[in-house]
């Protein structure tokens, strides 16, 4: 498997009136080809900025900087801007958490699915309405002829971030972000699109960064999974060792949160996390879950702790020392 | 869309009889008019008489549509001061007023849209700061005061304008640069404030993550939406121009409708106002239905209304 995407120590400063607020603080990513890697994490995490610092579309005053930041072997931090441009929409895609307001409202679906092919690789109009009518069908829109001339007000929610899943692969993208496309939708749709996402994934063979905060989701459609905590990844490995062995006192929290049928009494409490994430204003010293952690020590507070390997073959990492510890000794 | 048209059409029309009973009515309500004809020394029989044979004597609904039925014909009897009838008097004026009010709705346009959007690009930048200047300087200024610098340094110093009149087409460009200038500064602001909002919309981020070119997101995606608030206030403020461009008529001593309405107010010339007020509501009334029809275009969410 060749890999899309490298990113080493990725970081994003936002300056603001109160400070510079480090949003993303070393981020350590990698995507194969044709795999799916979900990036879980709650709100603030640094999740949504990742992905828009991936494809470039963060607002000037943003400060991006890494290591590294490679796609298919291309510098994205050293690019021109019409380079960039070049390399967006045509092989890198995004689709976006709302549907009701991603679509330019003055104009056609047609007109919005073909601009960018017709952009990127000359296709005329004809061509490029074929691709798109094709590409409706396929992500299950009904009479998709009929939708090259309507406007997105025309349609549901549902519907429209179909069109968007479709526009997302109009240029046959190598990589394609999807930041939360399912957390706007309705339950029953949510999963509908989810399985259109994994279907057209694995037919296309794209490699795609999913972005949620949902665990039932990672679990459903994840090859990989990423767990980020302020601005940081926790956990990261292949989902069956995410799901079966938590490692960070993170990863175990979010998922003893989640009710089991069968497991979990009726009528009892469930879990949280108790506490709140950090401000992500300025450094933090120390692991940045510690007050939160049951399992914190006095080292927690002092002693910054990085990402860990800890079974080498299946690349299962975690950036908690105590946990690390008691897994040696489990082993 | 033609349903869309036809409807506002509908509505537009609707106004316009509104406008045209209250027009009416303005006439009626400011005293006997009789007596205002016949003159303060006339007697009652002379009165009685002038009432007779001016109709004033009929039922009021059927003066009104006698009078409507003429308006329509573009008759509107004869003015009470001047020897002429009041339509000689508009057709004379109209022309000058409405190619003044043209060329500075063109000006204000030409520089509001592009500044705004160069505004809202550069937002915070010396750009953005030197355009709200320009702005606010249009807003602030007396337009009489600027128009008469425009005179002093274009016709008197530098003589390559005249000061006045209305022979040439030559004589209207520094009126509409006057006029223009105090129409720019809401449109531009209007402008800017919408691109800034739509380049800040999630549609734009979308556009942008298709990599298309900076001119396709601003022109095609951005622009298009920005606008429509302003195209509404075009329309006002071309309306607005045509009665109220009073001032700069008088400074550039142009012979316009504001000056006729002046003119005509001062002296109780009440067919002239009647006539006046409804051709500028006319004309009003047809520039929202434009504008409402450019919107139309622009937007199609506006078109199932």
């Amino acid at each position: 498997m060749s890999r899309v995407l490298e990113v080493k120590n990725l970081q994003v400063d936002l300056p603001t009136a109160n400070g510079t607020l480090r949003a993303v603080r070393g981020i350590d990513l990698s995507v194969e080809k044709g795999e799916m890697l979900c990036i879980v994490g709650e709100s603030g995490c640094g999740k949504s900025m990742t992905s828009m610092a991936l494809m470039g579309l963060l607002p000037k005053k943003a400060k991006v900087s890494a290591d590294k930041m490679e796609f298919d072997g291309l510098d994205l931090l050293s690019l021109s801007k019409k380079k960039r441009n070049g390399v967006r929409g045509l092989r890198m895609s995004m689709i976006f958490q709302e549907p009701m307001t991603s679509l330019n409202p003055s104009y056609t679906l047609g007109n919005q699915l073909c601009e960018g092919i017709m952009r990127h690789k000359g296709l005329t109009k004809d061509k490029a309405e074929e691709r798109a009518i094709y590409l409706l069908e396929r992500a299950g829109v009904p009479y998709p002829e009929k939708r090259l001339s309507q406007y997105p007000h025309q349609l549901s929610g549902g519907l429209r971030q179909r069109v968007m899943i479709a526009m997302a692969l109009m240029c046959e993208p190598d990589l394609i972000i999807a930041d939360e496309p399912t957390t706007a939708l309705d339950v029953t749709i949510q999963a509908q699109i989810l399985r259109l996402i994994r279907e057209l994934q694995q037919e296309f063979g794209t490699a795609v960064v999913f972005i949620t905060h949902d665990l039932g989701v990672v679990a459903r459609i994840a090859d990989r999974v990423a767990v980020m905590y302020a601005g940081q990844v926790v956990e990261t490995g292949l989902t069956n060792d995410i799901f079966n062995n938590p490692s960070h006192p993170y990863t175990q929290g979010l998922l003893s949160c989640i009710p089991i049928p069968g497991k979990t009494a009726p009528g009892s409490h469930l879990e949280s996390i108790p506490g709140v994430v950090p401000s992500l204003i300025g450094d933090l010293a120390g692991c940045a879950f510690r007050n939160r952690c049951k399992h914190a020590t006095k080292g927690c507070a002092t002693d910054t702790p990085t990402l860990v390997e800890f079974t080498a073959p299946s690349s299962h990492q975690v950036r908690c020392p105590v946990s690390v510890e008691s897994l040696k000794e489990a082993v | 869309m033609l349903v869309f048209i036809f409807r506002r059409l509908l509505v537009a029309i609707g106004v316009a009889i509104t406008v045209s009973i209250i027009s009416f009515m303005l006439l009626h309500l400011s005293g006997d008019l009789a007596t205002a004809i016949a003159g303060p020394e006339s007697t009652a029989d002379q009165v009685e008489e002038i009432r007779v044979a001016f109709g004033l004597d009929k039922p009021i609904i059927q003066q009104y549509f006698s009078w409507l039925i003429s308006a329509v014909q573009l008759d509107f009897g004869r003015s009470y001061y001047f020897q002429d009838t009041v339509m000689d008097l508009i057709s004379e004026r109209l022309p000058i007023t409405l190619t003044l009010g043209a060329l500075a709705l063109g000006i204000a346009t030409f520089v509001a849209i592009p500044l705004g959007v160069l505004a809202a690009i550069k937002q915070d930048t010396w750009i953005d700061r030197l355009a709200l200047m320009i702005a606010v300087v249009g807003q602030a200024m007396p337009s009489f005061w600027f128009a008469l610098t425009l005179i002093v340094v274009f016709a008197v110093n530098l003589h390559w304008l005249p000061a006045g009149g209305n022979s040439t087409w030559m004589h209207f460009i520094l009126p509409a640069i006057a006029l223009g200038y105090y129409a720019m500064p809401a449109m531009m602001r209007l402008t800017r404030t919408g691109m800034l909002e739509v380049l800040g919309s999630d549609y734009i981020r979308t556009a942008r993550s298709k990599g298309l070119s900076e001119t396709s997101v601003v022109f095609k995606h951005a622009l298009r939406n920005a606008v429509i608030p302003v195209v509404a206030l075009a329309a006002v403020e071309l309306g607005f121009m045509l009665g109220g461009s009073i001032v700069i008529e008088s400074v550039f001593s142009l012979k316009g409708l504001g000056q006729l309405a002046w003119d005509a107010i001062s002296r109780n010339d009440y067919p002239v106002v009647q006539a006046v007020v409804l051709i500028i509501a006319v004309f009003y009334i047809a520039l929202n239905f434009v504008a409402d029809v450019i919107n139309a275009m622009l937007d199609p969410r506006l078109r199932v209304r």
